[in-house]
């Protein structure tokens, strides 16, 4: 017992096991150094996607050829794409806040497999090397686009293999996160801590692990069969060979869609955890929005379609996704309204999560009313394939997932790190960053409207004025990505000393020391009767 | 979960499993020797579905688990069905 102790005061950080240094990370089974592995990896890949993002933002500058020629417009918005889905915003928060939270959060001392853990860690990384390969050796960058779309995805001369390869890896890293989280929620939550009394950023996460479960397999197999048609033609999806391109849509988007709410469920969790911090008051609505979140897992599960509209789909499938695209928005909804009425009232105390907390609400409605239009069969055909949908997507995605991420990383900075970040230097980086954002994607739903298509490397005259407005705004908001990037990481070193609990928040990982010793709990804790997440 | 009860499953249950997966997958192979046209398909999921269900209610003792295990593992396979439904409300009328 004595030693167990000794092991407990010190916290994971400057824990020393087995091995030292590097391989003290790489090798840990710690389901905190997991998480911080996962958020260094997928910060470096992160700022790579950011890098050619602003390359294709420079390139469309101006009309014509700006700084690259068409074939490397496409294999930079193809790179961009896969680097960012599969290597940023599909692992997401669940990889890095889920496994340094989760735990805690339920009263654990670690995930209910933790050499599993880290192996899907190992298979992350294996992943992301084996993409990199693709782009950097064989006999071109891959140039499809993130979606792998057939026929062209075994037609074109570019190195696929290893980047589909790499895409099925990474599916398997999900899956096993989603299946480890699935039983640690199951099985290892602490006595007295029933479901209703689960923490919703809990909730959210089981939601997504069922997803990571039920969907990545479908795209897994699918890229499989990719592979197979380039390498021997089986005729699955070429008409040439009797097969059916829109199969591969189908196949493609039975995963793809679902992978959205991997993306948002989790950080819609993030975000019911700092509101109700920061308005010092109960969550409004805790049931409906747990209601909303199974609803949101499950519904989106069955729209997948509406990516499909213009694709030659049956007139009877094109209601069926229509209608059922707009229930989704309901229960997103209800989240909102949630989120709102629990500020109603309450003690707000402002401070940077809760700044990123409102703009991700802000930046998420109009993404999500956007996706109405595009959810409606007639003016999606109006809007198909322009950079109204690049808008949408990026309004969804990085307004969603990426303004969440920010929120969470800047509200348990102190918990993770053990020391506070510069308060007035964090909420420069949110403006110039907010800013930044609505300048560059702002523009795509004009420039879609107008007509303007996607993944072209060159335009028509009259969108120039758009396009330089969305090129400044990647300007601004790489401005802001760099004085969060270098805040964070020098308060992660020299930042003040964090206390326990800086927040005043209820859920179980303020009430562990920051940073949390190694195995998060001296004694498992119990949850009374009376007690709950929220109850301020 | 040393308190938890398990359940010992005798060998020979184990043993006529294995031979019925091993006679349904002869059975399945035999089966497209004959011209069943559009059931073709149908004939060898209905195989595939009879081996998965024995594997799963016996190898993977979802037979000895508890409610929420088999009402988790029946919901998978309703979605799936879901899947498959939607799928074709395009290829059906298309």
């Amino acid at each position: 017992m004595q030693s167990t102790n000794a092991v407990n005061q010190a916290n994971y950080l400057e824990y020393r096991g087995r091995f030292k240094g590097l391989f003290g990370w790489i090798f840990s089974t710690d389901h905190k150094r997991i998480g911080l592995l996962y958020l260094y990896s997928m910060a470096v890949m992160f700022s790579v996607g950011v890098l050619l993002g602003l390359a294709m933002k420079l390139e469309l500058l101006a009309p014509g050829k700006t700084i690259m020629d068409a074939q490397d417009y496409n294999a930079t918005f193809t790179v961009h794409g896969v680097i960012m889905i599969f290597m940023v915003v599909v692992p997401g928060l669940p990889a890095v806040f889920g496994n340094f939270l989760l735990p805690i959060m339920i009263g654990a001392k670690d995930v209910a497999f933790p050499k599993l853990n880290l192996l899907s860690w190992w298979f992350y990384v294996a992943g992301v090397f084996l993409v990199l390969a693709a782009l950097l050796f064989g006999p071109g960058t891959p140039d499809t686009g993130w979606t792998f779309y057939a026929p062209y995805s075994f037609k074109t001369g570019t190195n696929m293999l290893p980047a589909i390869f790499g895409a099925f890896i990474l599916g398997f890293s999900s899956i096993l996160t989603g299946l480890n989280f699935l039983v640690t929620i199951h099985r290892m939550r602490c006595p007295g801590l029933k479901w209703s009394k689960l923490s919703l950023f809990v909730w959210t996460l089981y939601g997504t692990a069922w997803i990571q479960l039920l969907a990545t397999p479908v795209v897994g197999i699918t890229l499989v069969l990719v592979a197979l048609e380039r390498l021997f033609g089986v005729g699955i999806f070429d008409p040439a060979l009797g097969g059916d391109p829109i199969l591969y849509q189908h196949l493609f988007w039975i995963y793809s869609h679902p992978a959205v709410y991997i993306m948002i469920l989790p950080a819609m969790g993030a975000i019911s955890e700092i509101i109700p911090t920061f308005s010092q008051k109960h969550i409004f609505g805790y049931k409906a929005i747990i209601a909303s979140t199974m609803a949101i897992a499950f519904v989106g599960y069955l729209v997948w379609g509406h990516h499909m509209f213009t694709a030659g789909m049956s007139g009877t499938a094109q209601y069926y996704f229509s209608l059922l695209t707009f229930l989704v928005a309901i229960p997103s909804a209800i989240k909102v309204f949630n989120w709102i009425s629990t500020m109603y009232k309450g003690s707000i105390n402002i401070q940077t999560p809760f700044y990123w907390a409102i703009s991700f609400i802000f930046v998420f409605m109009i993404g999500g009313l956007s996706g109405l239009v595009l959810g409606a069969l007639a003016a999606n055909i109006y809007v198909h394939d322009t950079a109204f949908v690049v808008g949408h997507f990026h309004y969804i995605v990085f307004g969603g997932t990426g303004f969440a991420f920010f929120a969470a990383i800047h509200y348990w900075f102190p918990k993770i790190f053990g020391r506070m970040y510069d308060k007035a230097w964090a909420n420069i980086g949110w403006i110039v960053f907010t800013i930044g954002f609505l300048t560059l994607y702002s523009p795509m739903f004009y420039l879609g409207m107008m007509g303007m298509p996607r993944r072209y490397y060159d335009y028509l005259e009259e969108f120039h004025g758009g396009n330089i407005l969305s090129t400044f705004g990647s300007w601004i908001l790489a401005t802001g990505f760099i004085i969060i990037i270098v805040n964070l990481v020098r308060s992660a070193r020299r930042g003040e000393k964090a206390e326990m609990n800086p927040w005043k928040g209820k859920t179980l990982e303020w009430t562990v020391p920051s940073p949390p010793p190694v195995e998060n709990f001296d004694e498992i804790p119990e949850i009374a009767e009376d007690d709950g997440p929220y109850n301020y | 979960m040393s308190d938890e009860k398990t359940h010992i499953v005798p060998y020979r249950v184990y043993a006529f499993v294995l031979v019925a997966l091993v006679v349904l997958t002869f059975l399945s192979i035999a089966i497209t020797g004959y011209d069943l046209g559009k059931y073709t398909v149908a004939g060898a999921l209905i195989f595939a579905v009879v081996k998965s269900f024995l594997v799963l209610t016996y190898f993977m003792h979802l037979k000895y688990d508890k409610p929420y295990i088999k009402i988790m593992v029946g919901f998978v396979f309703a979605i799936l069905v879901v899947t498959i439904v939607v799928t074709f409300l395009d290829y059906l009328y298309r």
